[in-house]
């Protein structure tokens, strides 16, 4: 176990392809990190520079206090658990698990240990004499998990490891690798582009864009204070609405909006806080036309244009609100969820 | 898989159609196929006046006579030899090559030409190379202290054939273990890393079993090639010899039935490599099909 600790650290591909662009993190020891964002913002880039499959350009990695930039992917202590799984397909489970450990010299018994211990941990017991192929996709991904906690590495590092499974098999695997990751403690760096692992599974999470760190922070703290616009539509399903304050400023009533910071220019609304309800704290409300009703089971998405707005709006009320198309509904918001931006900058305004 | 049916109207279109292979296949190989088994049971003497029905006795006698059985070791060895010179050569070149980014389609080019040049081309060439006399190899060697001599020597002509054989091979092996390299997933590769093996061990615990398929089917393809299609190799270098060591199985045939006119014998030898074909081809489709190793 170890912590992680990236200084500036850079990737350029063939000279001209700045795919990561100075990223600083530390990394606690036993903390678990996941890495957001969007297609082609260079997560697994970054992701594999820790691992050691990529080349550093730039900066300073260090595992523990070992400064590692140099050091082979063998030596670095890590494991890896791929997207595809990259299991072994000519050697039975047991085998792919023992793998690593046959390579580090583990006499006999010692690996028989480790494979049953894994094995039971991930139930896979009754599979390790099977060949990769003649497992389902979930058992698969208990195999890769499997493959990288027998060698109790100082970090796991893993790439979109559920982006293959069905969305019921997902969540049954994110609880599992919480939990599991709570139980062994030891250091994990998360990739994923899904909203919800996300959320759930990190102690702190990473939003990423073009290669550079947009927001550190804890979930909820993302959730509450995102420090960019890109953070505001990017965390959080349906996307926070984005409306300017001018638009406010003349359609809105009861409107308290005098006191936001200075430069703000745009403000941000989630989408479950904009109320079919008056609130009881100071609030403010705006017209709008209902265009489309979405029923999702326990919650519903209304999606509405605002007066004399083009900007698309979309809404999240528990149950079913007794709406119907074509209604006009009066929308109020209340002061403190206004999330106040910086459109130039694209940043959040009064710090 | 679904395929897409045609109907013709009438019948004789779908058998007009087959006719012109039916045709070939039937002269050129069936009927002299059909020749060869008769002419194995038959005797005829040098002047093909008289023909006896003899039975197996031309069978027979090849397996009591000395030189069939030199020329059966001879091939083996020969076709052992070409095969695993050219199919480690091209394993080499195939992973080396899969490892470049920019110049690997030049390499590939490169490396495939050899395989345009016909068998006698390739033999000529070897054996100027490897001439006692006016040949690189043989000059280059003598002044590490071996005198090579592939007319004299048995041994260096061998040699000789098997490099002549094999460099010809090496090109198809290559495209092939070059294609199998490439549908190796590279996350496997970098899970074996992360999981301590040196490349060395990479390429033997991981890459190779993963090519099992592709070397058993080139296995196939070389040893055929090897016992086959190796006439105009030998032919064009050492004719055989010196005193029958490089007397394959194929090139007696042609120098017993078309320069000793034995062609009761020749004939009995050419059913002989026919079975041998036939149980290389099982051999290959039961294993292939049923993809080996994983
Ligand atoms: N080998 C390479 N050569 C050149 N450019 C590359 C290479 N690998 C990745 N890139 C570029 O680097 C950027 C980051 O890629 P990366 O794979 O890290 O994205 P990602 O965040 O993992 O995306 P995704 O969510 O789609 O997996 C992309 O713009 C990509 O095109
Ligand atoms: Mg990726």
């Amino acid at each position: 176990m170890a912590s992680i600790t990236l200084e500036g650290l850079k990737k350029t591909y063939g000279g001209n392809v700045d795919a990561v662009k100075g990223i600083d993190l530390s990394i606690e020891d036993g903390e678990f990190v996941v890495l957001v964002g969007p297609s082609g913002c260079g997560k697994s880039t970054l992701l594999r520079m820790v691992a050691g499959l990529e080349s550093i350009t730039q900066g300073t990695l260090k595992i523990g206090d070992r400064v590692v930039n140099r050091l082979e992917p063998a030596e670095r202590d890590i494991a890896m658990v791929f997207q595809n799984y990259a299991l072994y397909p000519h050697m039975t489970v047991y085998n792919n698990l023992a793998y690593g450990l046959k390579n580090r010299k583990f006499n006999r018994e010692q690996i028989e240990a480790r494979v049953q211990t894994a094995a039971r941990m991930l139930e896979i017991t009754d599979f390790l004499q099977r060949k990769p192929r003649q497992l389902s996709g979930g058992q698969r991904q208990r195999v890769a998990m499997g493959r990288a906690l027998v060698r109790d590495p100082a970090a796991f590092l893993l790439d979109e490891p559920l982006s293959n499974l069905d969305a019921k098999l997902r969540v049954q695997m994110r609880v599992e690798i919480k939990q599991l990751q709570r139980r062994l403690k030891t250091t994990s760096l998360y990739v994923t582009h899904d909203q919800l692992e996300a959320m759930t599974l990190g102690d702190r999470l990473v939003v990423l864009n073009g290669g550079q760190i947009e927001q550190v922070g804890t979930p909820m703290e993302i959730y509450a204070r995102p420090a960019s616009m890109f953070v505001a539509g990017f965390i959080g399903s349906p996307a926070m609405n984005m409306l300017p304050l001018d638009y406010l400023h003349v359609q809105g009533s009861g409107a308290l909006l005098h006191d936001l910071p200075e430069n703000t220019d745009t403000v941000g609304i989630r989408p479950d806080d904009m109320l079919l309800q008056a609130p009881d704290s100071p609030h403010f409300t705006v017209e709008a036309t209902l265009v489309l009703f979405e029923a999702a089971g326990a919650e519903s998405h209304l999606y509405v244009q605002l007066a004399d707005s083009e900007q698309p709006t979309v809404i999240r009320t528990s149950g079913q609100p007794p709406v119907s198309e074509g209604d006009t509904l009066t929308l109020h918001i209340a002061r403190e969820a206004i999330h106040p931006f910086n459109s130039a900058s694209g940043k959040r305004t009064g710090g | 898989m679904q395929t897409k049916r045609m109907t013709f109207p009438g019948h004789w279109l779908p058998y007009a159609l087959l006719a012109p292979q039916v045709i070939i296949t039937l002269i050129f190989f069936i009927w002299p196929a059909g020749q060869a088994m008769y002419q194995s049971l038959l005797r005829e003497d040098a002047f093909g006046l008289k023909t006896t029905f003899v039975g197996l006795e031309n069978f027979a006698r090849l397996f009591r006579d000395g030189a069939y059985l030199n020329s059966l070791s001879v091939t083996a060895v020969f076709a052992i030899g070409t095969t695993l010179l050219s199919m480690s050569v091209a394993l080499l070149l195939a992973s080396t090559v899969n490892r470049m980014i920019r110049s690997r389609s030049t390499y590939t080019t490169l490396l495939v030409w050899p395989y345009a040049i016909a068998p006698a081309i390739a033999g000529v060439l070897w054996w100027f190379i490897f001439h006692p006399s006016i040949g690189v190899i043989p000059y280059v060697l003598d002044m590490v202290g071996y005198d090579w001599n592939h007319r004299t020597s048995g041994a260096d002509a061998m040699l000789l054939v098997v490099f002549a054989a094999a460099w010809k091979q090496i090109s198809y092996n290559f495209l092939f273990f070059l294609a199998g390299l490439q549908s190796i997933p590279q996350s496997l590769i970098e899970a074996a890393a992360i999981d301590g093996a040196s490349p060395f061990k990479r390429f033997w615990t991981i890459v190779f079993p993963l090519l099992t398929p592709t070397t058993f089917f080139l296995m196939v393809v070389n040893v055929v090639y090897a016992m086959f299609d190796t006439f105009g190799i030998i032919h064009a270098t050492t004719e055989g010899g010196p005193s029958q060591a490089t007397n394959t199985l194929v090139y007696k045939v042609y120098s017993d039935g078309f320069v000793g006119l034995n062609l009761g014998s020749s004939a009995a030898q050419s059913v002989i490599l026919m079975a041998i074909v036939v149980a290389l081809t099982i051999v290959q489709f039961r294993y292939i099909e049923r993809r080996v190793n994983y």
